[in-house]
């Protein structure tokens, strides 16, 4: 059984791939083939905020009772990306490569400096707290994995 | 930065020798004024974020580091050049308390730090670096500016340029490198046993260094040179490792702070091939490619790094900060790229390199004929000034506060 920051962050590197292809595509303007791999990526995103905002968040803070903390932060970030996503679809429905450069150039930042706050801090906490709970860590899995 | 340049054609003293007063002076503008500036503050944003351990009272430490440094820095400059020993002492006291300020916080965040990773060893290596490198640069100030009777001047002043260069710069941009590098580029991660061993090899080489000061001079010779073995060695496995990692990057754009990177390991590689001729080639020869090293070493290298790690800092931070304090929807704010176009930011990048590139020949020709390439350096240097002045302005526009 997984730890449940092997699994979010092995996750995050999975998003990491398609959100480069997906730039890489709107950079040599290939729309079509770029939409759908933007849309894998949103998908993708979708499932991992999914299984942290539904799942893992609400059980660490049932268990340490801090919920104005890390995980408020970190909601408040994905509510962040979600934003500039949408602006990015808003783009490529545009055929508008500059402007969806300049915001992926800001997405991958926030995304990146969010990972490594996550990995470094919140999942190792949420190992300690919640890591014997099998049922979670399926649960996750689940969710991270389901076709959509 | 600016100064610095403004300051170059003036003195062409500096090119004959790294012990002239100009080039004393030069440096310290650079180091102090430039790249010390900007390191500290970064680590300020950075320790929280990387290492999970908020620095006590940030934005007051910064405040007295950015003074301290600033005015420090150029009563530094111009005390060195023009030998004014009340200048140094102001100086010195100004850099001893703002150093000092930012050192003790930053070791109460380093020594909180929760989170286990690979950039917590090199970030308490670099800080142990900048002690050492501080603490000998208030012995050597204090001695030139008469406070008190020096000894081993040009030792002490070798150890001090080695710890403040291969022990706070390299160690520190090396480990902030594990981090970023994979960030930016979405490279692979650094190999295990780079980051883990790297740094250590480093701050051995400089232990080794040091150590030699106390044997008998053949000892201590053989001592030296190993000591500039291991740090060249491990110096050049860094670079080749960076270059590597980034050749196989998964973001295939086009990218002004990449192509800082890579001028700025291929100048590191150029140090660790200039080396051994700069401490042991032809006398004739040896005055001139000491400060071609320094040239090629802080120009080259660490100003390149830092000027493209800002490309990515800056307009992220002035992105996301205006995000945070207007909760403005994504749209209706300046993105990464409004704040920092690439072709500005690619306009610096060129003048920069060529005017290093021209720099180069410039210690073994006459004075004059360095004036090109110290006007194009004074010219990216505006333009970084620039760059950096208009994404202030657009966080200005768009009802962002500076705090």
């Amino acid at each position: 059984m997984p730890q449940i920051s092997a699994l979010l962050a092995q996750d995050h590197n999975a998003c990491d791939e398609l959100f480069a292809e997906a730039e890489n595509r709107v950079a040599d303007k290939a729309w079509p083939d770029a939409a759908s791999r933007f849309a894998e990526f949103r998908a993708a995103m979708a499932r991992h905020f999914s299984a942290e905002e539904d799942t893992l968040f609400p059980a660490f803070e049932a268990r340490t009772g801090m919920s104005g903390g890390p995980t408020q932060v970190m909601r408040a970030e994905h509510a962040q990306m979600r934003e500039l996503m949408e602006q990015m679809q808003a783009a490529i429905e545009r055929q508008n490569d500059s402007a969806f450069l300049g915001l992926s150039e800001t997405l991958l930042m926030l995304m990146r400096q969010h990972n490594m706050k996550e990995e470094q801090i919140l999942y190792p906490m949420t190992d300690r707290t919640l890591g014997g709970d099998a049922g979670l860590i399926e649960q996750l899995d689940e969710t991270l994995h389901a076709k959509a | 930065m600016l100064a610095a340049l403004a300051a170059v054609p003036l003195a062409d003293e500096w090119l004959g020798s790294r012990w002239s007063p100009a080039a004393l002076g030069l440096t310290h503008l650079i180091t102090l004024g430039y790249l010390g500036q900007v390191m500290v503050g970064s680590l300020l944003q950075m320790l929280p974020v990387v290492i999970g351990a908020p620095v006590p009272g940030a934005i007051l430490v910064a405040g007295i580091g950015h003074a301290g440094l600033t005015l420090g820095g150029l009563l530094l400059a111009v005390g060195l050049w023009q030998a004014v020993p009340w200048l140094i002492q102001a100086a010195l006291a100004l850099l001893a308390v703002a150093l000092g300020v930012f050192l003790a916080a930053a070791a109460v965040s380093l020594v909180r730090a929760r989170a286990a990773n690979v950039v917590l060893q090199p970030m308490r290596q670099a800080w142990l670096a900048l002690l050492v490198t501080v603490g000998l640069g208030l012995y050597l100030g204090g001695g030139l500016a008469g406070a008190w009777p020096l000894i081993e001047l040009q030792a002490l002043t070798q150890l001090h340029a080695a710890w403040g260069l291969l022990g706070w710069v390299l160690i520190l941009v090396a480990g902030v490198a594990y981090h970023v590098v994979p960030m930016l580029q979405l490279t692979p991660p650094y190999p295990q046993g780079l980051m883990r061993w790297l740094t250590w090899l480093l701050l051995a080489a400089l232990v080794l260094h040091a150590l030699a000061l106390l044997l008998p001079a053949a000892a201590a010779t053989a001592m030296e040179w190993a000591a500039w073995l291991l740090a060249g060695a491990s110096t050049a496995w860094y670079a080749v490792a960076t270059l590597q990692i980034q050749r196989r990057r998964r973001r295939k754009l086009p990218d002004v702070t990449l192509q800082f990177w890579r001028f700025a390991m291929s100048a590191l590689l150029a140090c660790v091939g200039l080396a051994p001729f700069a401490l042991a080639g032809p006398e004739a020869w040896r005055d001139g490619l000491q400060v071609l090293l320094g040239i090629v070493f802080l120009l080259g290298f660490a100003v390149s790094v830092v000027a493209g790690m800002l490309y990515k800092i800056v307009p992220f931070l002035a992105w996301f900060h205006l995000q945070a304090q207007t909760q403005a929807r994504a749209g209706t704010i300046p993105n990464m790229k409004d704040f920092m176009p690439e072709p500005l930011a690619l306009r610096h990048l060129r003048l920069h390199v060529v005017g290093v590139l021209l720099l180069l020949p410039a210690p073994f020709l006459p004075a004059p004929l360095s004036v090109p390439g110290l006007l194009l350096l004074a010219a990216s240097g505006w333009v970084q000034w620039r760059n950096l002045r208009r994404a202030r302005r657009l966080f200005g526009q768009y009802g962002g506060r500076l705090v």
